[in-house]
């Protein structure tokens, strides 16, 4: 079958309305794509953006979460613990690459100590059983540059840390190659329900389905506002993060988490699955959907926290800077309801921990459907999928003889810091979902995104995405 | 993993000015096996995309463009008799002299008697600045946008702003006048020249003491926000940014090769042989400083062909040589460490101001005694290095500590 993915200036297709539609192409709705893809649905995954997982999931921490401080009992506990287990199976399955590094999270002071065994408790009742408290001198020999003053620490030896971009693409993937429509550039601006059936004014024109699935990330609230709902508000919550030179990588083993305090999550330092180190995020109230700038006033605090943790991490040099938007609703779960008589569920408040628990989210929205009007089947299995490995702890394609004795564009690096080929270029290009810019390629390659940020192979990048481009 | 075991005499890593100079003076002085190792699929370094003249000194070239500069570097390489293999990646070290790499024809571990980096410097881009705000499109490094014109005729857009005052930073004017882009201002931190009121008049108006507070715009740069020292601020609106010097050395292989750096120039640190702290690993050009002239990148690969030489020879190799440092307001020196007794020391410094200086006066103590005091009749300007006679060395104990040159 060949896969159908339109975007700005192709027609919608007519025809009888979508069984499903789902808006947004995020983790999440991708997620959720790829489970219906495994029914006998004729499902649409409209977006707004000119790719998938161009909202907040490509700009997290990329920590594949135990949920161990999740509030127990939630549902977001319960589907980060069985989403943290599908993603990890699924990334064994497809080449996704996973480092389970383990977290510890650093008391720094005697209060923060003292948090620690509460902490442990919390993480049994979420039926995680591996955590265990560390003392002072464990803990600094766990992690040899640590700033001094460390009193102790919580390790919990299933966190990981996943590559964010490719599950989505993943996702997306496998629900168009099973037949799933994927409109991009496809802004849905306003929404109409009646006798049944759904009609989606998008910026490309009507489109109708018999069910639709809101996964809007950060605009949930609008769409469930657009179906004359009033029950969140999405306050984003913005995350700024610092990413430094691989050669800070040996600085640190483990994703080294502050003890929660009332004022938030902290500022953490985080091995990445690219050989980087992470440093954020900062937590901001704003107003705004779109600020996912940078501030001076956050770089500074950030540095100022990582002064603290990894002294040594300030002398590297800085790769990247950027942030994303939690979807924060002021209430401490996710928002994931079925409204059976408008055939609608809404997919809400998807805040820190959508990465972790996108397939979990997936399964349990399927397990709605019925009572949502729609009874989708049996599923199916779909076929594997092997995506492209980006992990530096995998054999990177400029490391492997035998592909580039069959092919020596696998044997040309294009991008120098990340080390990516010509071979590995071409064939995201050419892949059922190609990226439309420079900035979709890096998230499928990583070209691009090294140290010297395009000095090299800024040029040569872009010339090979516009000659790719139709 | 299959790779093709090989050995050479000498490996240089780097076709750029700098690994050509040593392999055409090797090659010359008859070491058999020179090999460069190029990952660009052309040899040059960075003159390859400098589309303007200012290459070479009228006495040694004639002033040449940069390509034109790099062609013949490569040429000189070759005449002499040095392998020129381009499209090859050295990705990392297995062994003390021993490379590996990657490219079309596969891999490689090459085993030298010697090997000598020559890999390069690269300008700091927008994030290593933290320089806040969006992440639009129109942001670049001179070097990105010298390629995205010269090389691939990319259309950059229509009004620019550049930040930075060293001299690339003209270049990178010039580049954007070809691609028929307008400057509109130039960004500097640092105060006014004196003398600026005699700058040519086409110039765009440079901002001194002005430093770029964020970028706005998406998808597409819209303005570049700066602040005056005065804590004026203002948006200048344009669609293009070019970030140019504040040079970072291209250490990466040096670092994963153990070679131990400089602290100040952030490249690896060496004596006046061009040794550093690997046995048999050299390093020459911009990788050792960043920010000279072309030729000085060859000049100082021509001369690492003696000491290569003599480690051949000899297979001698010096440690624990005392390191030369500098303080604030001064950024780096190089040489930057004291070859041990009986090795020839620098004639003289190469170092790096971060602020203007009259006739400063240079005090170089080591372990509490004084080596050296005396003025520098001169103006030294931060963006381009001076040179410092060091014929006080010889004072140095080589067995000592730190030599620290200080501002008096
Ligand atoms: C700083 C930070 C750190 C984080 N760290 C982690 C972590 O370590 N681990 C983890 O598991 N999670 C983490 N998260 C959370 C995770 O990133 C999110 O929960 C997840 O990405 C949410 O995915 P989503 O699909 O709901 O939203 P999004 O990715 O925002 O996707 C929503 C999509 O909907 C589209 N859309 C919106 N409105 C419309 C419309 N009207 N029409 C069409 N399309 C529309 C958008 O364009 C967007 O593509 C972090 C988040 C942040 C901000
Ligand atoms: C925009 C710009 C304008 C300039 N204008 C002038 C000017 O007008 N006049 C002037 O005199 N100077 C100018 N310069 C400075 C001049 O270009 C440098 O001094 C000179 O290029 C330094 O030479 P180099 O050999 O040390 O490094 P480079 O020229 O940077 O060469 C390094 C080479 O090493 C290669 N390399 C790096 N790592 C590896 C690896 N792992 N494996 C294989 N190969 C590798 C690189 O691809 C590169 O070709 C300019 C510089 C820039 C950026």
């Amino acid at each position: 079958m060949n896969p159908t993915v339109t975007r700005a200036g192709d027609p919608l297709p007519g025809g009888p309305p979508y069984d499903v539609a789902v808006v947004g192409a995020g983790v999440v709705g991708t997620a959720i794509a790829r489970e219906l893809a495994r029914h006998r649905l004729r499902t649409a995954l409209v977006e707004a953006s000119d790719d998938i997982g161009n909202g907040t999931s490509k700009a997290n921490t990329a920590i594949l979460h135990t949920g161990f401080d999740a509030v127990p009992g939630s549902l977001e506990a319960r589907l980060v613990r069985e989403g943290q287990r599908r993603l990890t199976a699924y990334a064994a399955g497809t080449g996704i690459p996973v480092e389970r590094v383990g977290a510890l999270l650093v008391a720094w002071d005697e209060e923060q100590l003292a948090a620690l065994p509460a902490l442990l408790a919390k993480a049994e009742r979420n039926g995680y059983h591996a955590a265990r408290l560390l003392d002072a001198q464990e803990t600094a020999a766990r992690e040899p540059h640590l700033g001094p003053g460390a009193l102790g620490a919580l390790e919990i030896p299933d966190e990981a840390v996943v590559c964010p971009w490719t599950p989505p693409l993943a996702f997306a993937t496998q629900a168009v190659r099973a037949g799933v429509h994927l409109h991009l550039d496809c802004p849905v601006r306003h929404l109409a329900y009646d006798d049944g059936v759904h009609t989606l004014t998008t910026g490309r024109g009507p489109l109708r389905a018999r069910l639709l699935i809101n996964a809007a990330g950060l605009h949930a609230d609008e769409i469930d506002r657009k179906l004359g709902h009033d029950t969140f508000t999405v306050t984003p919550r913005r995350g700024q993060l610092i990413v430094f030179d691989k050669l800070a990588r040996d600085l640190v083993r483990h994703i080294l988490l502050p003890v929660p305090t009332a004022a938030g999550k902290g500022v953490l330092v985080a091995p990445t699955v690219f050989g980087n180190v992470l440093l954020g995020p900062t937590a901001e109230e704003l107003d705004d959907k779109t600020a996912t700038g940078s501030t001076a006033e956050g770089l500074a605090l950030l540095r100022e926290k990582g002064r603290r943790i990894l002294p040594r991490l300030l002398d590297e040099e800085v790769t990247a800077v950027y942030a994303g938007l939690r979807a924060a609703t002021g209430h401490e779960d996710y928002r994931i309801r079925a409204v059976p008589e408008q055939r609608y569920i809404a997919v809400g408040g998807i805040r820190s921990t959508g990465l972790t628990a996108s397939m979990a989210i997936a399964a349990h929205v399927t397990s709605l459907l019925p009572r949502a009007g729609l009874d989708p089947g049996e599923p199916a299995e779909l076929p594997p999928l092997t995506m492209p490995s980006l992990g530096e702890r995998d054999d990177r394609p400029y490391l492997r003889a035998d592909l580039i004795a069959r092919d020596p564009a696998y044997g040309t690096v294009v991008c120098h810091c990340e080390r990516v080929t010509a071979g590995e270029i071409r064939d995201a290009l050419h892949s059922t979902l190609p990226p439309a810019t420079a900035g979709g390629l890096a998230r499928r390659t990583r070209a691009g995104n090294g140290r010297c940020q395009g000095f090299h192979c800024g040029a040569a990048i872009r010339a090979r995405v516009e000659e790719a481009r139709p | 993993m299959t790779r093709r075991e090989r050995t050479v005499d000498v490996l240089v890593v780097g076709a750029g000015p700098a690994g050509l100079g040593a392999a055409a003076g090797l090659a010359a002085s008859g070491v058999r096996r020179v090999e460069v190792l190029e990952r660009d699929r052309d040899p040059g370094g960075i003159p390859r995309h400098c589309h303007h003249d200012g290459f070479g000194t009228r006495r040694t070239t004639g002033g040449l463009t940069g390509p034109a500069y790099a062609r013949r570097c490569a040429a000189a390489a070759e005449a002499a008799g040095a392998t020129l293999r381009t499209g090859i990646t050295a990705t990392g070290w297995a062994g003390p002299r021993t490379l590996d790499t990657t490219g079309p024809d596969g891999l490689e571990r090459i085993t030298a008697r010697a090997v000598v980096l020559a890999t390069g410097a690269r300008e700091r881009p927008r994030s290593a600045r933290l320089v806040p705000g969006t992440r639009p499109a129109g942001v670049y490094t001179t070097g990105e946008l010298q390629q995205a014109v010269h090389l691939h005729h990319q259309h950059i857009g229509t009004r620019a702003v550049i930040v930075g005052d060293e001299p690339v930073s003209l270049a990178a004017a010039e580049t954007l006048r070809t691609a028929g882009v307008r400057v509109v201002a130039r960004i500097t931190g640092l105060p006014p020249e004196p003398c600026a009121a005699l700058r040519p008049r086409d110039r765009a108006p440079l901002l001194t003491r002005t430093t770029v507070t964020a970028l706005t715009g998406r998808p597409r740069l819209t303005g570049v926000a700066v602040r005056h020292e005065d804590g004026r601020t203002t948006t200048l609106p344009c669609d293009t940014v070019v970030f140019t010097g504040d040079w970072i050395p291209d250490h990466e292989l040096a670092r994963r090769g153990g070679v131990v750096l400089d602290p100040g120039t952030r490249g690896p640190a060496h004596d006046a042989a061009y040794r550093t702290g690997a046995n048999g690993v050299f390093a020459v050009g911009s990788l050792l400083h960043g920010g000279e002239s072309a030729e000085t990148a060859t000049a100082e690969g021509r001369a690492v062909t003696a000491p290569v030489l003599r480690h051949l020879t000899t297979g001698a190799w010096p440690a624990g040589r005392p390191a030369l440092a500098v303080t604030e307001p001064l950024q780096w020196v190089a040489p930057n460490l004291v070859g041990p007794d009986g090795e020839p020391l620098p004639g003289r410094l190469t170092l790096r101001t971060g602020r203007r200086l009259t006739a400063p006066l240079l005090v170089v103590r080591q372990d509490g005694a004084v080596l050296h005091r005396g003025r520098l009749p001169r103006t030294l300007r931060p963006g381009s290095s001076f040179r410092l006679p060091a014929g006080w060395l010889v004072r140095a104990d080589r067995q000592g500590g730190t030599v620290q040159i200080t501002v008096g």
